[in-house]
């Protein structure tokens, strides 16, 4: 026993570097409202392992010619969108979803990332792109040579892990770790339930059409005052189409039940993440909104909270669609988009 | 002293042993609770595998299937002969379509003996209902202010073959019946309601299996009409009150396990 306390203190003395803890910084509304981020035990946040991640986000070295970054997709003027339908990869094919933005992803408590869910945790989303054939294309062999070879990385991921030694999951923890930081939480209606701004009139009213079962009825999937991520993070039907060309869910789960469904996206910072759904086909919010209120297609596993289906839709005036519009532009984080901690210097 | 050792090590093995045996045999004072909820239909075991196909006749012959089912409880109660009530902390959201909650067992003890009655709340009463609750705000159970704020009883979603013929999605969600919705919601009655399971003499732990029978939303006293009452019916008062009526015959004692 005393041998091997001495080893232990031995071991200590030797390896004593901890990267610099860098908690998230929960805003205010979510700490009142919702439960706490998803932060893996193994993968806390640090400030060297954030900055890591962020450099990491934004160079093309990753992909398998040198031409594309996470961020070339994920543009930050658009909270982390792309304003194309589709995204092009290193060969100029396009995918066949539209890019997701990226903000308060460590709130995705059930952590099922993708439009259809494939994918378990962040850090195993960040592992996809780089080796997808229409993306990045490149090999994990590849990206670890090219980062162990090069003149700042191995320094860095020193700093991040204690570890010069390069691999794939810590390429991947730290670009998680960035993306954990990206948090969006101070639009217009945020400042309006801190008490800081008030809204006008149009806001208010659609607003009320969000919330009103017999008319938008968007609160059962995408939040409220009292859910600050205006999303539940389910897969839904949403009424797009009566036959699919994707499966979204269904391929996911094998499950015919799951045909058509897709995951609710956050209502933030519509404003810049258009064109929208899983496969970008609506070019305006108006679109978007026009769709639920007169344009749903019936199908076997649309959601039942889908409202007057066989009508189209709930019907909504143009008054309500254009309070509702109103409202939704109220989640816009300008801040967000501008943040110099989430561009490239 | 090579012998020793071993020898030692089985003494004190029995002794251990023996130890636990005692223990067992102690008659306890605090017993653990457990909750566990099952479903069916007029007497057929309902899980979510049986989701998302019409498979269902209601009282009122319309046929349907079942989406989605959640649905939520809180305050079990213990009474005794006294009228002293032991109150288990904490609610439980019942999810069948993801077969999540399906058991639950609250952190307090209660204490071993004979209670005249044992309950729960369908829902939250209206003290727990104005409160604040971050895993049920994660999860969208809320109820908008307009409405009267608070959450969420029950969430019961499906589809039903409707007079044309055609599948229609229902929303039968229980929440606070509310009058006048807007800025100043009004509360023609109380909509949650108390299960009274009867009388239990506890004298060791306890698993309580509760027995939801879905058809009876549709049935007792209130027969329902899908092709009148489908969707949108949180902000209708009349039916949460027919809710409420239906629900009183809803969940049974299947059996006590200790």
């Amino acid at each position: 026993m005393i041998i091997s306390i001495c080893c232990s203190c031995e071991n200590e003395s030797i390896d004593t570097y901890v990267a610099t803890p860098s908690p998230i910084k929960i805003p205010q509304l979510f700490e009142k409202n919702i439960l706490a981020p998803v932060i893996p035990l193994d993968n806390p946040q640090t400030v060297e392992g954030i900055a890591l991640g962020k450099k990491l986000f934004f160079d093309p070295i990753l992909s398998i010619d040198n031409s594309q970054a996470c961020a070339n997709c994920h543009d930050p003027k658009l909270a982390f969108s792309d304003s194309d339908r589709f995204s092009n990869g290193v060969d100029g094919v396009f995918g066949n979803r539209n890019t997701m933005p990226l903000f308060n992803l460590a709130w995705n408590f059930d952590e099922k990332f993708f439009w259809d869910g494939n994918t378990f945790s962040l850090e195993h989303q960040a592992f996809i792109p780089v080796t997808d054939d229409i993306e990045m294309k490149n090999t994990w062999a590849e990206v670890e040579r090219r980062l162990q070879q090069h003149s700042e990385y191995p320094k860095l991921f020193k700093q991040a892990f204690n570890t010069s030694l390069i691999d794939s999951i810590l390429i991947t923890k730290a670009i998680a770790q960035f993306e954990r930081t990206l948090i969006s939480a101070n639009s217009k209606f945020d400042n309006y339930l801190l008490g800081n701004t008030t809204l006008t009139q149009e806001e208010l009213n659609g607003f009320n059409v969000f919330m009103d079962e017999a008319k938008g009825d968007c609160f059962h999937c995408h939040g409220s005052d009292k859910n600050p991520l205006w999303t539940d993070n389910i897969f839904h039907n949403n009424g797009l189409d009566e036959n699919f060309n994707d499966l979204g869910l269904g391929a996911v789960t094998g499950d015919p039940a799951d045909n058509g469904k897709f995951k609710s996206p956050s209502l933030r910072n519509l404003e810049f993440t258009g064109p929208y759904m899983h496969d970008g086909r609506f070019a305006t919010l108006d679109d978007v909104i026009n769709h639920y209120s007169e344009g749903l297609k019936n199908s076997s596993t649309i959601d039942p909270l889908m409202k007057k289906v066989n009508q189209g839709g709930v019907g909504l005036s143009d008054d309500d669609k254009t309070n509702l519009k109103a409202f939704l532009l109220s989640l816009s984080d300008y801040e967000f988009i501008s943040n110099i901690d989430f561009i490239l210097e | 002293m090579k012998n020793f050792i071993p020898i030692f090590l089985i003494c004190l093995l029995v002794m251990m042993s023996c130890s636990k045996d005692n223990d067992d045999k102690v008659q306890k004072t605090q017993a653990n609770i457990t909750f566990n909820f099952s479903h069916n239909w007029d007497g057929t075991a309902v899980t979510n595998t049986d989701f998302n196909t019409i498979k269902y006749i209601n009282a009122n012959n319309d046929q349907l299937r079942i989406d989605r089912l959640r649905y939520l409880i809180s305050n079990i109660t213990f009474t005794t002969s006294n009228n002293e009530e032991f109150v288990l902390s904490g609610y439980n959201l019942v999810d069948v379509t993801n077969n999540e909650n399906l058991s639950f067992t609250p952190i307090n003890l209660i204490p071993t003996g004979t209670y005249t009655n044992v309950k729960f709340t369908f829902g939250f009463n209206n003290e727990d209902n104005s409160k604040n609750y971050l895993d049920l705000n994660s999860t969208s159970w809320f109820v908008p202010k307009m409405l009267g704020g608070g959450y969420h009883y029950m969430q019961f979603d499906g589809k039903f073959i409707n007079a044309s013929e055609d599948e229609q999605g229902f929303n039968y969600h229980a929440i606070r019946a509310v009058d006048n919705p807007g800025v100043n919601p009004t509360f023609p009655q109380n909509t949650f309601f108390e299960v009274n399971l009867g009388e239990v003499t506890l004298f060791n732990d306890a698993t309580f299996n509760i027995e939801m029978n879905i058809a009876e939303w549709f049935k007792n006293p209130k027969k329902w009409d899908l092709n009148v009452l489908n969707q949108m019916l949180m902000p209708n008062s009349d039916a949460q009150i027919m809710m409420f009526e239906n629900g009183q015959n809803v969940f049974s004692l299947k059996s006590i396990n200790q």
